[in-house]
């Protein structure tokens, strides 16, 4: 292969994007409106009984069902699982190295990821107890962003039987 | 019921790298399609239908490209079929391709997959915020990190595990002049010093991103019994999906992988699969995926898929070599990586694997999966006639 430029064939750079509407639907309407409150809401499903949170597309995927009642949820919880990210990407808002942890919220049965800050990578661990800091009210939108992250409780970890069905 | 039969009687592959500055995708997926169609004996003009994989249209901001390399595939007046299954795409769409000829509707059907890392950057396309979560993700390394986690805890793994298999795949890697990392130096000990990217997965746990297309011939079994050339017999195929969420969902063993394997041996009259297997290509994009793939395939107890690999079992001298080409983890072109993993399957079967042959294999597996854990599709191919 040349190196010469005219033998290659020209890259050029073109950003593209698109913006679009997106309908939330009843189930994920109470989530959002719940966090613009400041409040934590899933739905149960009828049949396993388990606790969607964040309860996203309203259906209970096992089941094959509508979830139910809406439960509040939280605001502690528990690190099931974690990453320490030390990788740089596109896009990137937080400052490296950062903990990703998967959180299970107290009552409900559905890890989601976040932000676990005000405690050294190298100090988490599976099981830790967490709970959320809120940014401040005037920040608050319909988005789960309006919790800044998670930080530990102090209290003793989970036992692990208490939530390996969850990983 | 009963399919018919089908054989892949032509493999090809690109030379895979971070840039193919050479080449348009269009280029890529044609360096591919002509070394698949020269193996086989045949041209364009000899393909009744074609079908087309890629990872989502995304990861290059180019949106349908089946339709665009229409020209570039001779494809005006024959039917194309897209297949759309995120990272498992390259094995789904072997199998598409595949029932085309076992459904008796083709006779001689040429597929292709393709990805061109270099002309978009999938790390932001798979980081992209969601109006339901933030956005913590880096990219797929972040995605299967805590899962990876996950398995180390719930089996007991010991830390140095993830890099030994590394080490096998960079080293096989060596004897295959296709793949895109050629490392031959690598040991564990300089492994364990490279950095945790997304700790607990290091660099040398992580695949590269790669430009390249694979590309396969298949025919039905009047036009192969004509066809003096290496054969790899389909002995059958699976395919199983399950959602990304739901509440006690497996993550580390999910249930889709598990019947799609289960189903896959029934249908190919396999019922010891450790024993009756003689290679397999199988979707390691991170080294920890290996032993977890062991026990979700039914090859290793649950919680000792580690053991597998401590004991060399998976290396190219052991009992059931897995990835003898290098797999994923040296070459990751997303959308053909599953059909590389397909290809090189038949290759070992039709003896056409070059340095990195495993000595008298007649069954091999291919296998892919994509998204979080959740599309699989699956193959055996065999050197006889099922």
């Amino acid at each position: 292969m040349s190196d010469k430029a005219a033998d290659k064939p020209l890259r050029v750079r073109m950003p593209i994007g698109i913006d679009y509407k997106w309908c939330a639907g009843p189930a994920s309407t109470d989530y959002l409106t719940g966090l613009k409150d400041g409040r934590l809401y899933g739905r149960r499903c009828p049949v396993c009984q388990m606790v969607y949170f964040p309860p996203r597309n309203g259906v209970c995927a096992r089941d094959g069902v509508m979830l139910g009642e809406s439960v509040e949820v939280g605001p502690k919880g528990t690190v099931t699982t974690f990453c320490i990210v030390n990788v740089p990407f596109l896009g990137q808002t937080i400052k490296l190295p950062y903990v990703a942890a998967t959180i299970i919220l107290d009552g409900a049965h559905l890890g989601f990821s976040h932000l676990l800050q005000e405690v050294e990578a190298t100090d988490v661990r599976m099981g830790m107890r967490v709970e959320p800091v809120w940014r401040d009210k005037s920040d608050w939108d319909y988005s789960l962003e309006n919790i800044s992250h998670f930080r530990p409780t102090g209290e003793p970890d989970a036992p692990f039987d208490d939530y390996a069905r969850y990983l | 019921m009963g399919a018919n039969r089908c054989a892949v009687v032509g493999v090809g592959q690109t030379n895979h790298t971070t840039v193919r500055a050479d080449v348009s995708i269009a280029g890529l997926v044609r360096e591919a399609v002509d070394r698949a169609l020269e193996s086989a004996g045949m041209t364009l003009a000899d393909i009744d239908a074609i079908v087309i994989g890629k990872a989502p249209d995304m990861l290059e901001g180019v949106m349908m490209p089946e339709m665009w390399l229409t020209d570039s595939l001779a494809a005006s007046g024959k039917p194309v079929f897209r297949v759309h299954t995120a990272g498992s795409v390259g094995g789904s769409t072997a199998i598409v391709a595949a029932q085309h000829v076992m459904s008796g509707i083709h006779k001689r059907v040429l597929t292709v997959a393709f990805e061109k890392q270099s002309d978009g950057n999938a790390m932001w396309a798979l980081s992209v915020p969601t109006p339901f979560g933030v956005p913590v993700h880096a990219g797929a390394g972040g995605y299967f990190s805590p899962i990876i986690r996950s398995y180390m805890r719930r089996s007991g793994a010991p830390a140095h595990i993830g890099a030994m298999v590394a080490v096998k795949d960079r080293t096989n890697a060596c004897k295959n002049p296709y793949a895109h990392l050629h490392e031959p130096d690598w040991t564990l000990e300089k492994a364990l010093e490279t950095p945790m990217l997304w700790d607990p997965v290091r660099f040398i746990e992580t695949c590269p991103s790669s430009d390249g297309a694979a590309a396969l011939v298949m025919v039905s079994e009047d036009v192969a019994d004509t066809m003096n050339v290496p054969k790899a017999w389909v002995h059958s195929t699976a395919m199983r999906s399950e959602p990304t969420m739901f509440a006690g969902r497996n993550q580390v063993s999910p249930r889709a992988g598990e019947l799609c394997a289960e189903d896959l041996y029934r249908k190919a009259g396999i019922t010891n699969p450790l024993e009756e297997i003689d290679v397999c290509e199988v979707y390691v994009p991170f080294s920890w995926f290996e032993p977890m793939w062991l026990e979700n395939l039914g090859f290793a107890p649950k919680d000792h898929g580690w053991r597998f690999v401590e004991d060399g079992v998976t290396e190219m001298t052991g009992k059931l070599p897995f990835n003898p080409s290098g797999g994923v983890l040296s070459t990751n072109p997303i959308g053909a990586s599953g059909m590389i993993r397909f290809g090189e399957a038949a290759m070992q079967v039709m003896g056409l694997a070059g340095e990195h042959q495993i000595d008298g294999a007649k069954k091999a597996m291919g296998h892919a999966y994509g998204g979080g854990s959740q599309f699989f599709a699956m193959w055996i191919v065999g050197s006889e006639k099922n």
